[in-house]
């Protein structure tokens, strides 16, 4: 624990989570450790089902009641204290919420009570967690609101149904924020929107991010987010992480075939034609994974040693990783196409 | 010279909402080329959806006319509708909720075989399903024909969903969103798959989507159709709609839409908009539907005139458009807000 940097405000270490089922162990995180610094923006990539919901939900200790950490760490760095977040009494853990880890969920057509105005849901989440002053709140949340690009005295005397959703999911990124947390994840934040208000949503963020300065962990599935918003971007396969590294040295010099893979099936509006391809395959069963590295099967570059060893990612100085045996490969058949 | 397959005429739909009626779609006119790669895009509500299933003759127009090879669909009576039936298929968004839950993958082709009484007998019927499967490369087909929905991934389901489509042999499929929920790994492979099909059988493919990234990989050599409020605002070839789009309501779309680079989408110019709000369906502005938000708003003009879909004076491209101040002859001028 004594490791951690000032600059580091969660620390993810080496986390296992297991799904227990009917159907037996579904393995959806598997030895996950990452570093968020202060003011850096994550992204977290990955298809449906690679597991980067269960790593941000295990955040805020969110999971779902069959779901067992089996194994890691969790450290959240504040005001030069350091605590465990996998160790918080019930208590504790209501003021670790929203206080100083928030998170918006996907879908923010659902999040707000539709029976009660937007003033008495930030009223409620701040009286939740200790603020008494009404004028104080009311302060704080229109300037939130403004700061969101929104009509602060109208969007705050609204019910949920008058807002559309660009505006609903902007109050949500208000509310999210309205205590001041250092971490803010967010699940999905602009998928189902329209192309407009995707764009007044990353817009409206990066703002926010500038003034309030809160990292971000942001789950994705779209890889043009992550080159526009992150810092630092972490590719989830088959619930573990494969490749992380700053945004530029994965959408530029990537090091695993699954990134690579991603990258190359990603459309694009460039002027001239695309040269696509798709990866093989279907992502794995997480009940039952393949041996070793768990993206085997789909890789052209796999060996006899991949299918039995799993390679591992080793958080050391470099800033770049990537967990698989033959990045050399990757790298040589690139420079050819190049 | 691009022969029309279908063409839609002054296609008008309207559904009611309780006492209220919404406009859904207004004044649709284009065709459809045999064997050309059309793309309709436009956001939620823009009635792309709506068009889709009026080509399919799954919904009737309020008003206007579709022609099928010549043919007025609405006139079609008996065999001739059954043809035009089979003709045209349509393959829905979700590949969860089209397909019977409670069918195997060989009831679920075998069934629309023996309807239209396209095959002889349960042989033929068996035969005739291993070729469909091993069209969509579900292959080795016997791994796939017993399965039942949730024994496949949504990959193999949407692939079912085409075989399902091509198993009357049309010659026009509508692709809705087909690949809008399948995982991005795998997504172009079905993407190409559809696209082969257009060469081994013959069969002209329209694909809606609202993702602009994937209609230009999609129809780089064909055609895009962008829709905003129930009208189409522009069509044309689509390397010229990518690389110079002419409508404001294209160039603000295209301007907003990140790429999956990071140096190309920090440095891309945003074209804002002078409004946030998208006006309802049932509430309209006068003239030009985009005008409350349009940083080129002519004040006097785009309030006032419907702009008509038409190739804009002294254009070098045979892309039309639908803006008052183009139709003019003018050259945009931004607006200060």
């Amino acid at each position: 624990m004594s490791d951690l940097s000032p600059e580091t405000v969660l620390r993810v270490d080496d986390l296992s989570i297991v799904y227990r089922t009917d159907r037996g162990d579904v393995r959806a995180t598997n030895n996950v450790s990452f570093d968020l610094k202060r003011g850096e923006a994550m992204a977290l990539i990955g298809e449906s089902g690679s597991g980067k919901t269960t790593i941000s939900l295990a955040l805020i200790r969110k999971l779902p009641k069959n779901a067992v950490v089996t194994n890691g760490h969790i450290l959240y760095q504040h005001k030069n204290k350091v605590q465990d977040v996998l160790g918080l009494s019930r208590r504790q853990l209501r003021g670790f919420r929203w206080n100083d880890c928030a998170m918006v969920f996907q879908g923010a057509q659902n999040a707000f009570n539709p029976v009660l105005k937007i003033r008495k849901q930030f009223e409620d989440t701040a009286r939740a967690h200790g603020w008494t002053d009404k004028d104080a709140i009311r302060k704080r949340a229109l300037s939130l609101l403004e700061l969101v690009r929104l009509d602060p005295e109208r969007v705050y005397e609204s019910f949920p149904h008058e807002l559309s959703g660009g505006m609903k999911q902007r109050t949500l990124l208000a509310l999210g924020v309205l205590l001041n947390p250092q971490v803010v994840i967010l699940d999905e934040p602009t998928t189902a929107l329209d192309i407009l208000t995707q764009r007044a949503i990353i817009d409206v963020l990066n703002d926010m991010q500038r003034q309030l300065l809160f990292s971000i962990i942001f789950i994705s599935h779209d890889l043009s987010l992550a080159a526009e918003m992150a810092d630092t971007v972490a590719t989830v396969y088959a619930g573990e992480i494969v490749e992380i590294g700053g945004v530029d040295d994965i959408f530029y010099r990537s090091l695993h075939p699954y990134t690579y893979g991603l990258l190359t099936s990603v459309p694009t509006l460039d002027h001239a034609q695309d040269v696509l391809q798709s990866i093989p395959g279907s992502p794995p069963n997480l009940i039952a994974p393949p041996s070793g590295c768990k993206f085997h099967p789909r890789c052209s570059f796999a060996s006899d040693q991949c299918q039995v060893e799993g390679p591992l990612l080793e958080l050391g100085r470099e800033t770049h990783l990537a967990a698989c045996w033959h990045k050399d490969r990757l790298l040589a058949s690139r420079k050819e196409v190049v | 010279m691009p022969e029309p397959i279908i063409e839609l005429q002054g296609v008008y739909r309207d559904f009611k909402k309780g006492r209220e009626v919404v406009p859904v779609l207004q004044d649709i006119n284009f065709a459809i080329n045999k064997l050309e790669f059309l793309c309709l895009v436009g956001e939620s509500g823009c009635g792309k959806t709506t068009t889709g299933k009026i080509i399919c003759g799954l919904l009737p127009p309020s008003s206007g006319t579709i022609h099928f090879e010549g043919q007025d669909i609405a006139t079609l009576r008996g065999a001739e509708k059954r043809r035009h039936r089979r003709n045209v298929q349509i393959i829905h968004q979700d590949p969860y909720a089209s397909l019977n839950p409670t069918q195997t993958v060989s009831e679920m082709l075998g069934y629309p075989l023996l309807a239209h009484r396209l095959v002889n007998g349960r042989r033929g019927t068996d035969s005739r399903v291993k070729e469909l499967l091993d069209l969509v490369d579900l292959t080795p087909v016997e791994d796939f024909i017993d399965k039942y929905p949730h024994q496949l991934s949504g990959g193999q389901r949407q692939r079912v969903s085409i075989a399902r489509a091509l198993t009357t042999e049309p010659s026009v499929i509508v692709a809705d969103e087909s690949v809008s929920m399948v995982d991005v790994s795998i997504r172009i492979g079905l993407l190409q798959m559809m696209m082969d099909l257009r060469d081994r059988l013959n069969v002209t493919i329209v694909f809606i989507t609202h993702d602009l990234a994937l209609a230009k990989y999609f129809a780089w050599d064909g055609r895009i159709g962008v829709m905003y409020l129930g009208r189409l605002v522009e069509i044309g070839a689509t390397q010229q709609i990518i690389a110079a789009p002419q409508h404001p309501y294209t160039k603000v779309l295209l301007s907003a839409i990140p790429e999956p680079d990071p140096q190309k989408t920090r440095s891309k110019q945003h074209i804002q908009l002078r409004s946030e709000d998208i006006p309802r369906l049932t509430e309209l502005p006068p003239g030009c539907s985009f005008h409350p938000r349009c940083p080129w708003y002519v004040p006097g003009a785009c309030d006032v005139a419907v702009p008509q879909l038409a190739q804009p004076a002294q254009s070098l491209v045979d892309t039309k458009v639908a803006c008052v101040p183009l139709e003019r002859g003018d050259k945009l001028v931004l607006h200060d807000s």
